[in-house]
């Protein structure tokens, strides 16, 4: 699998994506913002298809519409979160818009170019050359620094925003930040797996991470193995069943992971799933100086699929 | 050929004179009244993310029905009702982010948000087994009103139908579990049910409209009418039928817009829809400002 070239950048660049979109996303669902990346990643597809119907190169129109995007959603609604439907309005816009620079595309070209569409839809992880693979590695070690550097008061600002403002963080900015960090996320994820299946690195192993642990550092780590994994296992199926698309089989590894951690389980013990009960928060908020590894009940609380 | 601007007579006329044209404007009306009626519920559920994902699900319905070969609408149904049944599922209201308390801890989103990559990865998983659909992915997913056929319109019009009946005869309680669903349920309404009657009534109106618009673009259909509507009353009747109102105005406009111009329906209905919801948040913002206008300058007077 290694000797071809395309296979080895496939799995570097996805690698990197995935670790940046794990803890990502971990964020996200954690603050409820999954229907905004959703949103986002839409943005991408028409941003790319609108630099592709003008000339220019796709990567640099899914950069700009992203942050365009990131800014708008955190100036639109209090704190840095935009109400739903105004979400899904301004979504249903950037779509109509996505299909109106698609049509100048595919008929201003000869027909060849009819594809172009899909392309960006779905994306094309085995078309990575090492150029865009190293761009790739880079603006996900920028993500990652930034996350890093954020993480803190944005937890904190997750978990609770009144306290948060109250001990000084700067609660918009903080949430702005952030979803310019996810949009550069989305950018990068949409040329690894394509427009329409972001959700799938972002949602999907951070709903996973989220039911099977409530803390936050660990759930993290655990988002970002989940989506390195669905990237490695996805991609090695891809490989050995050529029909399947690789898109397809990343999203199904990382869709399975979350099945199986979203299934009810027989309560036998105590503490049961921060789903069902209002307390998972609080815990949460209780334990969110997760840097210091306080007791061992807290660990033994993680549980395996 | 085309009449001119100024003679609208002339120009529906000329419209009309084609049989596929005629079959545009009847499935657009349906799918306008369907989505606008269950998107009015939608958004006041605050629905809009499983009701995006329910839309979505209709292109991996429709590749898996061209795949093995069975009818486009039965793929529809299918895969609209098993998503709302499986978005309903073992934990409850956990497929919707019902609550107005947002970022608690019941129903983050990573459920729906998974249950759409995986039916959109389905739909291109089945697009590239099948290979030769391919050039109609673009009008799976966006939809093309060229080519609606009088069965089509028949099956949308028995799907609304069905729809709007059950809506009608739902209305009440589903109102009262939407306004305030711990009160509904100390009443006996039996709220979780009811959820899971509207995700399936949605399912079905989707379904329906989603020929018409397409996978994409029938969220389009069902959530800016009917954010329109909320923002200018607050009176659920009467926001329903404006909602209605709004979206036979933008399908008709769309269509006609469409027809002379070369740019494709789906841009003329979501850029027209999005200018109706932007004039209203617009005149109620005004209205707003005058409301408190009025109330400062009052207790001087």
């Amino acid at each position: 699998m290694f000797v071809h070239p395309f296979m080895v950048y496939a799995l570097i660049a996805g690698t990197a994506v995935a670790l940046a979109a794990g803890p990502a996303g971990y964020l996200l669902v954690l603050r409820g913002q999954v229907f905004t990346a959703d949103a986002m990643s839409h943005v991408a597809f028409t941003g790319a298809l609108a630099a592709l119907a003008f000339g220019i190169d796709p990567r640099i129109g899914l950069a700009v519409a992203v942050l365009a995007a990131a800014s708008v959603l955190g100036g639109l609604g209090n704190r840095g979160r935009a109400d739903d439907v105004v979400i899904g309005g301004l979504f249903a816009l950037v779509l109509g818009l996505g299909v109106l620079f698609l049509s100048l595309y595919s008929s201003g070209r000869s027909g060849s170019h009819g594809t172009a569409g899909v392309g960006v839809l779905f994306g094309s992880i085995l078309g990575l050359d090492a150029q865009q693979t190293a761009i790739t590695v880079i603006v996900v070690a920028a993500v990652l620094a930034g996350l890093a550097l954020i993480g803190r008061p944005l937890l904190l600002a997750t978990l609770d925003e009144a306290v948060a403002a109250a001990r000084g963080v700067p609660v918009r900015v903080v949430g702005y930040s952030y979803l310019a960090l996810v949009g550069l996320i989305v950018a990068q994820a949409t040329q690894v797996v394509g427009a329409l299946l972001v959700l799938g690195l972002l949602a999907a192993p951070g709903g996973a991470a989220r039911r099977l642990t409530t803390r936050p550092g660990p759930a993290a780590a655990l988002a970002a193995a989940i989506a390195v994994a669905s990237i490695w296992i996805g991609l090695t199926a891809s490989y050995t069943l050529p029909t399947v698309p690789p898109s397809f089989s990343i999203t199904a590894v990382a869709a399975t992971c979350f099945a199986l951690a979203a299934l009810p389980r027989p309560r036998t013990r105590k503490s049961t799933s921060p789903e069902t009960t209002g307390t998972g928060t609080t815990e949460t908020v209780r334990r969110a100086p997760a840097s210091v590894p306080s007791d061992d009940q807290a660990t033994a609380r993680t549980r395996a699929p | 050929m085309s009449a001119p601007w100024w003679d609208p007579i002339a120009m529906i006329d000329q419209m009309w004179a084609l049989p596929f044209m005629v079959n545009a404007f009847r499935a657009g009306t349906l799918a306008a009244a369907l989505a606008g009626t269950t998107g009015w519920f939608m958004v006041a559920r605050r629905q809009a993310f499983a009701g995006h994902t329910l839309s979505v699900v209709g292109f991996p319905g429709a590749a898996g029905a061209a795949l093995i070969g069975a009818p486009v609408w039965a793929g529809y149904l299918g895969f609209c009702t098993a998503t709302a049944l499986v978005l309903t599922g073992p934990r409850g209201r956990s497929g919707s982010s019902s609550t107005p308390r947002q970022g608690t801890s019941r129903g983050d989103g990573a459920a729906v948000g998974t249950v759409q990559a995986v039916s959109l990865a389905c739909g291109f998983l089945f697009v590239a087994l099948y290979a030769g659909l391919l050039g109609g992915t673009t009008s799976l997913l966006f939809g093309s009103f060229l080519g609606i056929t009088t069965g089509q319109v028949t099956f949308l019009a028995g799907v609304s139908l069905l729809v709007l009946v059950a809506l009608a005869l739902l209305g009440r309680p589903l109102l009262f579990a939407t306004v305030d669903p711990d009160v509904a349920a100390a009443r006996g309404v039996p709220v979780r049910r009811l959820d899971m009657a509207f995700l399936l009534l949605l399912a079905l109106a989707v379904a329906g409209a989603v020929q018409v618009t397409g996978a994409l673009l029938v969220f389009t259909l069902l959530v800016l009418p009917a954010a329109t509507a909320q923002r200018l009353t607050c009176r659920p009747a009467a926001a329903v039928a404006l909602s209605v109102a709004i979206a036979v105005l933008v399908v008709w406009t769309a269509l006609t817009v469409a027809f002379y111009t070369p740019y494709p329906f789906g841009f003329w209905l979501s850029t027209l829809a999005f200018t109706g919801y932007l004039l209203a948040v617009a005149t109620s913002r005004a209205g707003h400002l005058r409301h408190i206008r009025l109330q400062l300058h009052r207790p001087r007077s």
